[in-house]
């Protein structure tokens, strides 16, 4: 079944897939006038853009249960690259395993609508379910560590971004242009953020903002970041969303500013392991955990602001 | 018939296994053998390495794949050993020289058809992602066949994911570091002078190599 969608989202896609031509075009010109290494990463990187919209737009156009079984996917793919990436002890097999289970489970909550266990499933009964488990097993050297590093990736990965699917799931007073058209203003927004802040940073600034998780990241590239995100949000926010002017001007800075958060935490958790990119899944990109970094922060702070005002 | 199980045994199983549950992480692709004959030497840590290393070919090359496996392990029941033999087309070697005859004749013989063989010198899973020290079946093949380029893949994280003695699977993204072919003709003296235990040192050191490339840390 393909419930349509509404013409002001088709809008928003062709808007961004005209975006990624464009995009295209300019690096596959720039490569032929002036061939390098460094334009080679960023046509890569376009190109990933590609697979990630093509997937993303397709499934959000099926219907409801594909956009579930399309977040699902990205939260097994980023609890895969983060369990792969930390220590793990060789006794929590079976452990984790329990954690990946909890993945369809989780967007089980989202497909019939039960807030109230979506919402406290992985933060409650994960929590307490998956060190009982541990003690069934009985190894006790490193529990604590093990029990914690489990956790939170489980919270980052499938509690935060299963938010993104719940929007799908919100009344009409908080979807006036249908579920979808919330979702690709939050998913929008947020990886827009990404860029402009990358953009800023690039072209202006040099005081850093934390300069031991990352050097790069400046305060000029922050706030031009947001500013940038703040007006986006601001003229798109009519198109796709419930609201006013003020309030769609807190929505795009509560994205701009936690996306940034969401980023350098992800950066401290690589810095930690003293590892640069999280995976290769992405070419240009990296892992999956580098590019919903962002977003594990935005989930949740945009849902609950948008529930809030509008619910 | 054989073509046709074992490419719907591939791309049913194998493959959706191999790219979704466990996803691979390929370095150096271009190293590999583009035909046979060829040996592909690898570390052994699970039953997932023999899949792994054959998803790497592309599936016009299936049938060149010759898994050399145990034959008291692989043949000791008759459905094992159907599976084994037609599906995975291994060519069975019999462990500690306990055979009759020539125990590398198999695998002689198919690198003499052109095929590629796929081997694990350390003879046995072992412990779970550690290298243990390698046999020196390679060498006496690498001796009869020094035109044959020997590639050493490491593998690493399959051992997580279904370690010896396990029957659960667990998903984790996997390492794949393909090496620089040796070749008995430029690497090492042929004929009457040839030091096994300068082939098997000098393979062992591709790996030690490969492995360092990733700096992963031990699993406890």
């Amino acid at each position: 079944m393909i419930a349509p969608l509404h013409p002001n989202s088709v809008t928003t896609m062709a808007a961004v897939i005209a975006v990624l031509i464009v995009a295209t075009v300019v690096t596959w010109i720039l490569g032929r006038v002036r061939p390098g290494t460094k334009l080679e990463e960023i046509r890569k990187r376009v190109r990933s853009w590609w697979v990630i919209v093509g997937i993303f737009f397709v499934a959000l156009a099926l219907n409801r249960t594909a956009s579930l079984v399309f977040f699902g996917l990205v939260s097994f793919l980023a609890l895969k690259e983060y369990l792969s990436l930390i220590p793990t002890r060789r006794a929590d097999r079976r452990v984790l395993l329990l954690a990946y289970l909890s993945i369809p489970v989780q967007y089980i909550w989202v497909g019939i609508d039960w807030y109230g266990m979506f919402i406290i499933f992985i933060p409650v009964y994960m929590l307490l379910v998956l060190p009982a488990r541990m003690v069934l097993i009985g190894e006790t050297e490193g529990f604590l560590r093990s029990a914690g590093t489990l956790h939170w990736g489980l919270m980052m990965t499938v509690f935060s971004v299963s938010h993104v699917a719940f929007l799908l799931a919100l009344p009409e007073s908080v979807n006036p242009f249908g579920g979808a058209a919330q979702v690709l203003f939050l998913v929008l927004l947020t990886e827009f953020n990404d860029v402009a802040q990358f953009l800023w940073g690039k072209s202006l600034g040099r005081r850093r903002v934390v300069p031991t998780v990352s050097p790069n990241k400046t305060w000029g590239g922050l706030l031009g970041g947001v500013g940038t995100t703040v007006a986006l949000g601001t003229a798109l926010a009519p198109w796709l969303t419930p609201f006013s002017r003020a309030e769609a001007m807190g929505a795009a800075a509560l994205i701009g500013i936690s996306g940034f958060v969401g980023d350098v935490v992800i950066s401290a958790v690589k810095r930690d392991l003293g590892i640069k990119d999280s995976g290769n899944m992405l070419p240009g990109h990296g892992g999956i955990l580098d590019r919903i970094d962002s977003l594990t922060y935005t989930a949740p702070l945009f849902f609950h602001y948008a529930r809030y005002l509008h619910g | 018939m054989r073509a046709f199980v074992q490419h719907a045994f591939f791309w049913l199983v194998v493959r959706p296994i191999v790219t979704i549950v466990i996803g691979l992480n390929v370095r150096h692709r271009e190293r590999l053998p583009p035909d046979g004959p060829a040996i592909v030497v690898a570390n052994h840590n699970s039953h997932l390495d023999t899949l792994v290393l054959m998803t790497l070919f592309p599936p016009s090359r299936l049938s060149r794949l010759r898994p050399v496996a145990a034959a008291d392990y692989f043949l000791r029941s008759r459905a094992l050993a159907a599976f084994a033999l037609s599906v995975m087309h291994i060519i069975p070697i019999h462990r500690g020289g306990a055979g009759r005859g020539d125990p590398l004749a198999g695998a002689d013989c198919a690198l003499g058809n052109g095929d590629i063989l796929i081997l694990f010198p350390e003879g046995t899973r072992g412990e779970p992602e550690r290298l243990a020290a390698f046999k020196s079946g390679v060498a006496h093949l690498a001796k009869r066949h020094p035109t044959v380029p020997v590639v050493p893949i490491y593998l690493h994280g399959l051992g997580k994911a279904l370690p010896k003695g396990s029957s659960l699977l667990v998903p984790f993204f996997c390492d794949v570091f393909i090496g620089d072919a040796v070749r008995v003709g430029d690497d090492l003296q042929a004929g009457e002078h040839f030091d096994h235990k300068a082939f098997t040192a000098l393979l062992a050191d591709r790996m030690t190599a490969l492995e360092s490339e990733g700096g992963f840390a031990p699993w406890s």
